[in-house]
């Protein structure tokens, strides 16, 4: 799956690097979406227009630096890195927001590109020790992007409560697995 | 604005722009006529320019430097691009390097104690890396600004690369000014001249190569 949609965008990219409006307009939304649960699942669930905001520069990026892709790699890094090298800008510039212990969790647990069967399995293992309300919380906010007050709602509590389970959980992973290496 | 109303304004600015090849190709070409400049008129030719043209040492020295430039042109063309390796361009630079380096070695291995020294330091030993760096800074600002027009995400490295291909430049077109003619010469003191720019560029690159 991952397969066919790295086809299908490095086919638009490269119709829209030679001047198919149609095939740009179509690879911009496809990115604007993806891009949108990347960052939202890497800030804080408060910086909601911060998302959007940064999904617009990005967007912008690519398309005034779309001479800077190469037909000859794969799109989806390129794309990823144009992502990342934003995100981390953003970062660099509003250093207050940053809240490092939940990104460096979210970091290696929410890496869509790279989400195999294997990994799936490793995040079930890793997320079998919290309860199971808090393993719901962890992947509905982490890795399907949702706000607090969404998944608190799936899981019956309130957002501020959800927001103080999700730290409990996310700590708790921490502690559990900083320092083990398999 | 909303993201819908963006992406509909941007599908309509579709225009193919410049690729980065012609764009570095235009910062060299501007690069190597100023460092030419300079060597008119500060530097002047070597003593015996046009007769030098029949010399093998100094398609010798040509080469070696063109194939710097090379090298750095290579990196700098991936690194200016999202997610871009230097891998291809450092591993010619390096063998390149390792390559001469053994030659030269082993020329100064077999001579008389007494030529050693002449034989590495030449004449010019003391102005010959910084003539090259001189010569390789008009070209590294202008390369280091269509870098920054690019989309590079490791800055240092990039910066890097833009020295070294002006670096290469450079020590192709002191060339036609310097009369040195030993390879162990060549191996330290041409090297140093192309590596000091690409320290400063990997020094400059965190801050002046990034873009919005």
């Amino acid at each position: 799956m991952a397969a066919d949609l790295e086809d299908r965008l490095k086919a638009l990219m490269v119709r829209g690097q030679a001047g198919d409006a149609a095939a740009w307009r179509e690879l911009l939304s496809l990115l604007g979406v993806r891009l949108r649960a990347y960052f939202a699942r890497r800030m804080d669930a408060s910086a909601g227009s911060d998302v959007e905001d940064l999904v617009q520069e990005t967007l912008l990026a690519v398309h005034r630096r779309r001479m800077t892709y190469d037909p000859a790699q794969p799109f989806t890094a390129w794309a990823h890195a144009v992502a990342r090298y934003k995100l981390i800008d953003h970062w660099r510039r509003n250093r207050i927001r940053q809240h490092v212990p939940i990104d460096d969790v979210a970091e290696w647990l929410a890496e869509p590109e790279a989400e195999s069967a294997s990994t799936r399995g490793d995040l079930d293992r890793v997320l079998s020790v919290l309860p199971d309300k808090q393993q719901k919380l962890v992947r509905d906010v982490k890795i399907e992007g949702l706000s607090l007050a969404e998944a608190g709602a799936r899981i019956g509590i309130s957002e501020g409560a959800a927001k103080v389970s999700l730290h409990r959980a996310l700590k708790a992973l921490i502690a559990r697995n900083s320092g083990v290496e398999d | 604005m909303k993201t819908d109303d963006l992406i509909e304004a941007l599908s309509l600015d579709v225009t193919p722009g410049v690729g980065v090849r012609p764009r570095l190709a235009l910062a060299a070409g501007i690069g190597a006529a100023v460092a030419l400049v300079l060597v008119v008129l500060w530097l002047g030719f070597r003593p015996d320019y046009p007769q030098a043209f029949g010399k093998p040492m100094f398609w010798m020295k040509a080469a070696y430097a063109a194939l710097f430039a090379l090298a750095g042109f290579w990196c700098v063309e991936r690194l200016s691009r999202p997610a871009g390796s230097g891998r291809r361009g450092l591993t010619l630079a390096l063998a390149v390097f390792g390559l001469v380096g053994a030659i030269s070695l082993w020329r100064w291995m077999g001579a008389e104690p007494d030529a050693r020294m002449p034989l590495l330091m030449g004449h010019s030993w003391r102005v010959c890396p910084r003539n090259i760096l001189t010569l390789a800074l008009p070209m590294l600002a202008l390369t280091l600004i269509v870098v920054r027009n690019l989309a590079p995400t490791r800055l240092a490295l990039a910066g890097a690369a833009a020295g070294l291909f002006s670096g290469g430049v450079a020590a192709l077109i002191y060339g036609l000014h310097c009369p040195e003619s030993t390879m162990p010469f060549v191996t330290v003191w041409y090297s140093l001249g192309m590596i000091a720019p690409a320290a400063i560029g990997a020094a400059l690159g965190p801050w002046v190569l990034r873009w919005r």
